[in-house]
């Protein structure tokens, strides 16, 4: 009996291992392989094409990327584009989902044209709103804004403006984020038990009390996942800045993922792109951690 | 509220919910037609002739098809090779959805359902592996493909995007969930743990295997940065770094861009509309089991 036990359960590890393994190589040799190598390489001086000898460099990439203008703007600019992104398209999201979780008709036809830009490929995105961002009065969102603003508003070139390039790849970003994001939010809506808001109505509490003392705290999970996500992506953004600024005007719009390319692909300084590929990973690893870390500590609180 | 009467009180009641109504209606119009403002300027823009694609900007007009003609559209198929792009995008995307099917469901049942020597640690790298975006393995990637030889191919857009740590993860725990009688009848019979996967949890788990599908479909079909890095000529750009290169083009001319933008989101587009509950099923997975 024992004996037969043993030789089922080392029957399927053998099948387990065979069923898992072209999954888990593919993982090791793309995945972890890959980012032990930037580690590696970000060590060294290696540039490809280069006559020099390979030569180990310890933190030397990492002192020079630090003292980088250039990057240094970058980090900033990602950190500014999630300090107005993110609180906004959460918001929007939430403002949404609760417009749309309602027992009114048409709300899936709604939930469909808010959803549709999320289909629409980044690169696509940033050509349109090229256009769209066009100078002059003719453009489509200088005219918006005049409109906007009763006439006030003074045409101006979005994307060539150092104060305006880069409010202009965060509008897009909300624009095609936002159905995403509402989504989820919607998902997190609907699995609220609606008897605590017929308990609250029986309460004789209020639409803002019910928004306040139910919803939120039900959704708190959700949102923290929303922020955590909308975050990440901020530290992401390339696709948009190669195709509508290039980084411009001056470091206006550059970030971390635009300097990694820029050093890696264009100039072909293997060792600086693995070095700043290693720093945006430490980024995006301290963001989850922070999360994860303030979901835990509500939790112990209450 | 006291001088009236209960009827004057319901009907003043219903008045302000129709109000309510009403404006609820007007500002999701309003909302909604910002949300689509963009596609629908591509849409009808691509329809029109150039110099009003221009003029017209700036006016609702642009909103209104006017002077239609496909002229737009036949000058993308005579300034590029549209369809070599599309057919790439086209290759590359099915290829890596249908491998990855497989490949990632059978590592999910195998987590999932099997007992095996090393499975909880593999099960927490996988797990962990979900934090790290792409971005942070371009450039070493760049390099390992680059040093392979291996720079503008097909193999190099599809190979390392086939096994994928979230698609796994999503795999086991839809498997996880799966009641446990269901393969003990066949696992009596003798049947393997692979016939048994194939068999009878496969025919059961349709919606996960619709949500990997959809999430993985839409996460390439963008895909812009390795494209940029990867590839050199034509032979296999896909659609998204074909239309940035597109743009840049001379002469410069909206209409073009705008039919080649149509004809590159249309396929995803009647895709997202006939399966709507999926996709949207799939993204809001992606917020409870993330």
């Amino acid at each position: 009996m024992i004996e037969q036990k043993t030789r089922k359960l080392n029957d399927d590890t053998r099948v387990a291992i065979s069923m898992a393994a072209p999954a888990l190589t593919g993982l090791f040799l793309f995945v972890v392989l890959p980012f032990a190598l930037a580690l590696v390489l970000s060590f060294t001086n290696l540039r490809l094409g280069s006559p020099l000898p390979i030569q180990f460099w310890g933190f030397e990439q990492y002192r020079r990327i630090w003292l980088d203008p250039s990057f240094r703007q970058a980090l900033l600019n990602n950190a500014l584009f999630a300090l107005v992104v993110v609180p906004i398209q959460t918001t929007l999201a939430l403002g949404l989902a609760l417009l749309l979780n309602r027992p009114l008709k048409g709300m899936a036809v709604f939930r469909t044209l808010f959803f549709m830009p999320v289909v629409f490929p980044m690169a696509l995105v940033s050509v349109i709103w090229t256009i769209i961002y066009a100078p002059g009065a003719d453009g489509m969102m200088n005219a918006f804004l005049k409109f906007m603003t009763l006439g006030f508003w003074q045409p101006r070139d979005f994307l060539h403006d150092p104060a305006l390039a880069l409010p202009a790849l965060m509008l897009l970003s909300i624009w095609q984020g936002v159905g995403f994001q509402m989504v989820i939010v919607l998902a997190g809506l609907q699995s609220i038990p609606i008897s605590l808001y017929e308990a609250a109505r029986v309460d004789g509490s209020d639409r803002w009390n019910q928004f306040r003392y139910i919803t939120l705290p039900q959704l708190r999970n959700t949102l923290i996942f929303v922020v955590l996500v909308t975050t990440i992506l901020s530290f992401r953004l390339f696709d948009s800045v190669r195709i509508m600024t290039n980084g411009g005007p001056g470091d206006a719009t550059t970030t971390v993922m635009n300097e990694a390319i820029k050093a890696a692909f264009d100039q072909q300084k293997m060792a600086k792109g693995s070095a700043i590929t290693v720093t945006f990973f430490l980024i995006v690893l301290v963001i989850t951690l922070l999360q994860r870390l303030l979901v835990q500590e509500e939790r112990t609180i209450e | 509220m006291n001088d009236l009467n209960s009827t004057q009180w319901m009907s003043k009641q219903s008045n302000q919910q129709w109000f309510r109504k009403i404006a609820s209606y007007l500002l999701l119009t309003f909302i909604a037609f910002l949300f689509i403002a963009p596609i629908l300027f591509m849409i009808v823009g691509s329809l029109k002739p150039d110099e009003l694609v221009l003029s017209q900007a700036s006016t609702l007009k642009a909103f209104i098809p006017q002077q239609t003609s496909l002229q737009n559209y036949r000058d993308v198929f005579e300034r590029v090779k549209f369809e070599r792009f599309f057919f790439n995008s086209l290759f590359i995307n099915s290829t890596i959805v249908l491998l990855g099917l497989i490949v990632n469901s059978l590592a999910g049942y195998a987590f999932a359902r099997l007992r095996w020597r090393g499975r909880s640690l593999l099960l927490l790298i996988v797990i962990a592996l979900m934090i790290l975006p792409f971005e942070a393995i371009a450039v070493p990637l760049f390099f390992q493909f680059t040093f392979l030889g291996l720079r503008n191919t097909y193999t190099a857009q599809i190979v390392p995007f086939i096994a994928n740590a979230f698609s796994i993860y999503l795999f086991y725990t839809f498997f996880a969930d799966l009641p446990k009688e269901l393969e003990e009848a066949a696992r009596v019979d003798g049947a393997s743990p692979f016939q048994t996967f194939v068999e009878i949890i496969v025919p059961v788990s349709k919606p996960v295997f619709a949500t990997v599908a959809i999430l993985t479909f839409l996460s390439e079909w963008r895909s812009f940065l390795w494209a940029l890095m990867i590839t050199i000529d034509e032979k296999v750009r896909p659609l998204p770094l074909a239309i940035a290169t597109f743009q840049t083009l001379p002469p410069i001319q909206w209409g073009d861009i705008m039919s080649f933008g149509v004809m590159m989101v249309a396929p995803i587009l009647v895709v997202f509309l006939l399966f709507q509950k999926w996709f949207v099923k799939g993204v809001a997975s992606t917020g409870t089991k993330g």
